[in-house]
């Protein structure tokens, strides 16, 4: 019963933090309403029993992303508001709205009959139910299974860094030599 | 797990629609991508629920994945938005027509 309450509540906070990102005219409040959806994607891990990703998602998400969207909508100043009720493309948002709502029946009818249609056949690689808490499972089955994918990353992020700082350093002024 | 696995998969299926729809009627490029990263969080929720209910830990390590790419990916982004926007203060995606033919 207590997860219940437990996901009705965050499943509200997710879905109001959606919309308000999309409807907010000012990038600063989609920027808040997106931690409220974060925030809520985290009780709903919590509740599922994912308490490292949990933890995870509210200091990377909500600590360090959309801390970094901040700092760009404040360092560039393009708080302004959007005029959403022009449209430069004809039709653009009923479009969309028709998109959206086909693909959101479609995506509901595939996740109430994806729950029969999974095989559930057992996994390759660790089981999630054991002794062990989640971290530890997590933990073996990263430097185990995944230990290939998991050096990879490093060299994406030290590629990330590198790419962000030669994006935005200012070009140096060319030196003509007399 | 008693809330059924449907309602989790339902949230996220709404999570990722209300995303793409952002994607699609937002112009300020900062917006579009928090957009994107609604998307992205809405297909973690999914991975981990199938965690759970397929009793693999494989979906929780893709989510730990997903969040390593993701923080590469808005550092990239927002590096590209900050260099096009001190070049041309106001843009908005409609403005951004180099590659137009």
């Amino acid at each position: 019963m207590a997860d219940k309450i437990v996901f009705a509540i965050a499943a509200l906070a997710c879905l109001s933090g959606a919309v308000g990102v999309i409807a907010a005219k000012n990038p600063v409040h989609s920027a808040l309403s997106l931690v409220g959806t974060l925030f809520g994607v985290a009780i709903l891990f919590v509740n599922l029993g994912a308490h490292f990703l949990a933890a995870v998602q509210v200091v990377v998400y909500a600590g360090a992303i959309v801390v970094l969207f901040l700092f760009v909508i404040m360092l560039l100043g393009v708080d302004k508001a959007e005029d959403l009720q022009t449209e430069s493309l004809t039709g653009q948002r009923p479009a969309a709205a028709v998109i959206g709502v086909m693909a959101v029946g479609l995506l509901l009818l595939l996740a109430v009959r994806g729950v029969q249609v999974t095989t559930g056949l057992h996994s390759s690689t660790a089981a999630l139910s054991g002794d062990s808490s989640n971290i530890e499972q997590l933990g073996k089955a990263l430097f185990t299974d995944y230990v290939f994918a998991f050096e990879l990353t490093s060299a994406l992020l030290v590629i990330a860094v590198v790419g962000a700082v030669v994006l935005a350093r200012r070009a140096p002024r060319e030196v003509h030599p007399e | 797990m008693n809330v059924s696995p449907s309602l989790y998969l339902s949230l996220s299926a709404i999570m990722f629609c209300i995303g793409a729809v952002g994607l699609l009627i937002r112009r300020n490029p900062l917006v579009m991508f928090m957009c994107v990263e609604l998307m992205l969080n809405a297909v973690n929720l999914t991975f981990v629920t199938f965690s759970r209910m397929l009793n693999d830990i494989g979906g929780q390590v893709v989510v730990f994945f997903v969040l390593v790419v993701a923080a590469a990916e808005v550092t990239v982004g927002l590096g590209i938005i900050v260099s096009i926007l001190r070049r041309h203060p106001g843009t908005t995606a409609d403005d951004l027509t180099l590659l137009k033919g």
